[in-house]
């Protein structure tokens, strides 16, 4: 039996007990309201599919990579018409829905796997963090470039790679807004396997056939047990995200971003 | 150990060949974001590939404001 969901920007397709959710929105799966929408209605799904899943695979189609982080012109262009209180307001409910959503994804009782090619910023890092396992291929480039905006991320990937990894990648990452390429995250433990480029998927897959060999019961209370959700430090987050927002210096980077011609605008 | 030379020929075969441009034409002293009509996404995965094929780190804000191939050389020799 197979069951299917389409939505505007990713479809997702259950099959053999495993999930295959494929992020697909031009230009390269960036995060607004309409992802937003069809993330919440695959999480809602989750309480019908559960029983009979083992493992969610999130991946993409688009040739740049896995997700390229927040829409960041639709965040700019929904707030320059706003008062600093009603575009701070509009921030704080988008905040605290994707949180919301990668909370869902986190503490799903299946594993869940991101197969990461391409770019992996921002937002999308953010998706990748809260799934169990990041298969990468070798041309795979994680970033948390939020610092170039005068803001932090704003999806839980402080805390959630705090949590994995520790204080002092946070740190690197955060701070210098530097991309890291695939095996340098390999060697820091972030990434769980390496692909040949163009591969990650197939490996993932290889590893949805492994995972599901393993007890439902024991797999969930494993998950339950060594991946705890850092729900204060994520609440903390959106409260520092949204008080850096009300700052005209983030309007205009925000601005200076949209507007930019310069050939590698992503670079603080 | 190579050398300067070496390592900005390699550069060149590395962008021709990703980049599907013949062989030879591309020069030391060219802007590769014109010469190759590449965006910033595809900077990044020129960045991937050269530090894959070198075995090196090569940090974004170490090519920041480079578009030249021979600076860009210049900054992979530096990490040799």
């Amino acid at each position: 039996m197979t069951k299917k969901f389409s939505g505007k920007t990713l479809h997702w397709e259950w099959q053999d007990g495993v999930i295959e959710l494929t992020l697909d929105r031009a230009p390269a799966n960036e995060i607004g309201m309409d992802t937003l929408a069809d993330l919440e209605l695959f999480v809602a799904a989750f309480p019908a599919l559960e029983k009979e899943t083992a493992v969610c695979i999130i991946h993409s189609t688009r040739k740049h990579g896995f997700c390229a982080g927040a829409d960041l012109r639709e965040l700019y262009h929904g707030a320059a018409s706003l008062s600093v209180n009603e575009s701070v307001a509009n921030v704080r409910k988008f905040l605290e829905r994707i949180h919301a959503v990668l909370n869902a994804i986190d503490s799903a009782p299946f594993v869940t796997i991101a197969a990461v090619h391409g770019v992996c910023f921002g937002g999308g890092f953010e998706l990748a963090l809260a799934c169990d396992l990041i298969i990468a291929d070798k041309m795979a480039r994680f970033a948390f470039p939020e610092l170039r905006l005068g803001l932090i991320p704003g999806f839980g990937g402080i805390p959630r790679l705090k949590r994995d990894l520790g204080n002092a990648l946070v740190r690197d990452l955060l701070l210098t807004g530097r991309s890291i390429n695939a095996a340098r995250a390999q060697a820091v433990g972030l990434v769980s396997q390496l692909a040949a480029e163009g591969e990650a998927l197939r490996v993932a897959r290889g590893t949805a056939a492994q995972i599901t060999k393993f007890d439902a019961t024991a797999r969930a209370a494993a998950k339950k047990f060594i991946k705890p959700i850092p729900h204060d430090e994520l609440k903390r987050e959106i409260a520092i995200f949204c008080e850096l927002f009300t700052r005209p210096e983030v309007m205009a980077a925000l601005k200076k971003f949209v507007t930019s011609d310069d050939p590698m605008p992503y670079l603080p | 150990m190579r050398t300067l030379q070496q390592t900005t020929q390699e550069v060149l075969d590395l962008a021709a060949t990703h980049f599907h441009v013949p062989a030879g034409t591309l020069a030391p002293e060219d802007d590769f974001f014109k010469k190759l009509g590449i965006d910033s996404l595809q900077a990044l995965e020129m960045l991937s590939r050269l530090e894959n094929h070198f075995a090196i780190e090569l940090p974004d804000f170490e090519v920041q404001g480079v578009s030249d191939f021979k600076t860009l050389a210049e900054r992979i020799q530096s990490r040799l």
